[in-house]
């Protein structure tokens, strides 16, 4: 690969050194701090702002796949709606039920956007670009991620209606049930870079073989990894086909139906900001982070890349919520269960086959060949085995309900 | 001096997370305030640079443990507030003996403790080193512990299993 021209490396990094050029103004002491506050006003300023793209985007994306034509009144096309909304909540009632436990209602959404806006602190967006490089940074976002049920616990339990605490109920439940599988089907790619550090797994992506780059997700494990972990972080985060804990027709809006005004629209971004938080990890773990896909392409800055890619993760998010129907209580813990936790349990062990054939058969194109035919294999006969066994196994029978009657 | 500060406000907020999680009448209040605690135990570890212990603290304590708990209160029916005037009874004192008692021998212990007066230099491990102590020496005892969840984990699926009518007898 011929190294970039000197125009693409300064655009490579021109947030970068404008972060440096700007800390300059300042005497040495504060330099630091300051870099440091630039790169969370950053953060601050651009995904919230994608979040009130994909607001649009989302409502248009929607409309079109269900033939209508989503909101044109606002600005051209309806692109200026997400400003129209804002100003909607943030002058809207704020309206606290009176049963409500008021301190606990008023805390659940600000620990909810701040645990969600501590996940980006080390989400690697460029080279050079991740506000926090520390080597436990992969652990850092999981447990972050896991902090965030509480808040929904609180919500809903504040709220002192049945809607809300049953909805956070099944939120809870479900978060905790599908994070097992999400945390396993990322340990196959913190298994093979060998490190929980996030540029470091970008860096390992970063080769190229001919034209194709080295991501995680052209492999056996890294493609069967990449799948698991979009169905763990759809339920992590309550997208649709898994909305059951604010599905519409059954729970009002579940956790959140007591808020109004802008503690509601602080739902709707911790809720948009945690999605694309969660696709952002899945492109730094299985898509190559910041890579260019293919290295003809390779000049093109690599904040560039992250977000397109980001955008095509939300473009797929909003894609299926087009498509597909909502699960079923019994179902989605069965799934999570009996299906998605063997499923990252045996790609663990693939991933770890795949790893010690290379040690044992050596170099070469014929160790590749057996690796993907083995590995490859494995995988594929398992997986329709185990869903044969499984569809055989459903009973189609009414649903019984054992303590609502 | 700001490592002071640091300490202070850290303390400051694991002691009061402490200290309303015994004091609040409603129970989900004080499940709430311990996971404050939680908090505050896993800003203290990180600001000593324990990157690894704070973050399986935050996994473990706030992400597992809490949950835990606001889901037994919720299923015990605690979660309403309890009736008031509850320090002056029989069990408080008894409560408040033993809690003196352990403050003189915590005390006393304390004063007698040989401190090192200036600390050294403390050892800097990283996540790196403990992943690989994990994998390495202590890799038996970690699978032990493995085995020893899944037998937790299968137990507890036993018992929420439904029982299936007419095998009982």
């Amino acid at each position: 690969m011929s190294p970039n021209p000197a125009w693409s490396r300064t655009l490579d990094q021109i947030f970068v050194l404008l972060q440096h050029r700007i800390a300059d103004l300042f005497p040495p002491l504060l330099q630091p701090w300051v870099a440091m506050i630039l790169g969370v006003v950053g953060i601050v300023a651009v995904f919230p702002a994608i979040f009130a793209l994909t607001t649009v985007l989302e409502r248009k994306g929607l409309g079109r796949m269900q033939n209508r034509l989503g909101p044109n009144r606002v600005g051209p096309f309806g692109i200026l709606q997400p400003i129209a909304d804002a100003i909607k909540s943030l002058t809207k009632e704020d309206i606290v039920p009176r049963s409500a436990d008021a301190v606990v209602h008023y805390l659940a959404p600000v620990v909810l956007v701040v645990a969600i806006f501590l996940g980006y602190a080390v989400l690697p967006v460029g080279r050079n670009m991740q506000l926090l490089n520390i080597d436990a940074g992969i652990l850092f976002f999981f447990a972050i991620g896991a902090s965030t049920e509480l808040s929904i616990f609180m919500a809903g339990w504040s709220s002192r209606n049945k809607y809300s605490l049953l909805g956070a109920m099944r939120a809870v439940a479900q978060m905790i049930s599908y994070e097992v599988p999400l945390l396993l089907s990322a340990v196959v790619a913190i298994m093979m870079t060998g490190s929980l550090n996030p540029s470091r797994i970008v860096e390992a992506q970063g080769g190229f073989t001919g034209i194709l780059p080295h991501w995680y997700v052209f492999t056996p494990w890294g493609f069967a990894g990449f799948v698991l972990f979009v169905i763990a972080a759809l339920a992590e985060t309550n997208r649709s086909p898994f909305d059951l804990p604010e599905g519409e027709s059954e729970l009002v809006a579940g956790y959140f139906t007591e808020y109004s005004g802008f503690k509601f629209a602080l739902f709707f971004l911790g809720e948009y900001l945690g999605m694309m938080s969660i696709a952002g990890y899945g492109i730094t773990l299985f898509l190559g982070g910041w890579g260019a896909p293919l290295s003809v392409l390779a000049f093109l800055p690599s904040w560039l890349w992250f977000f397109g890619k980001l955008f095509l993760a939300i473009f797929f998010f909003i894609w299926l919520r087009g498509t597909l129907p909502r699960l079923r209580q019994d179902q989605l813990m069965n799934f999570a269960w009996k299906f998605m936790l063997p499923m990252s349990l045996l790609d663990l062990f693939v991933a770890a086959l795949w790893r010690f054939l290379g040690e044992w058969l050596g170099a070469g194109l014929g160790t590749e060949v057996v690796r993907w035919l083995v590995c490859g294999l494995l995988l594929a006969v398992t997986y329709v085995l185990f869903a044969r066994v499984m569809l055989k196994r459903q009973k189609i029978s009414p649903r019984s309900y054992r303590y609502a009657e | 001096m700001i490592d002071t500060l640091v300490f202070l406000i850290f303390a400051g907020l694991t002691l009061a997370g402490a200290v309303a999680a015994a004091l609040l009448r409603n129970l989900v209040h004080c499940a709430l305030s311990l996971t404050v605690t939680f908090a505050g135990l896993a800003l203290l570890y990180l600001s000593l640079g324990a990157q690894f212990v704070g973050f399986t603290q935050v996994l473990v304590y706030i992400g597992a443990v809490a949950i835990l708990v606001v889901f037994a209160i919720l299923l015990t029916r605690g979660s309403g507030a309890l009736p008031g005037n509850l320090v002056t009874t029989s069990a408080w004192r008894i409560g408040w003996v033993a809690a003196v008692a352990v403050g003189f021998v915590l005390v006393a212990a304390l004063q007698h403790a040989p401190f090192a007066q200036s600390a050294a230099a403390a050892p800097a491990v990283s996540v790196q080193q403990i992943g690989q102590a994990l994998m390495g020496p202590f890799v038996l005892p970690l699978e032990i512990v493995g085995v020893l969840l899944t037998v937790a984990l299968i137990g507890a699926v036993i018992v929420a299993m439904p029982e299936r009518q007419g095998e009982d007898q």
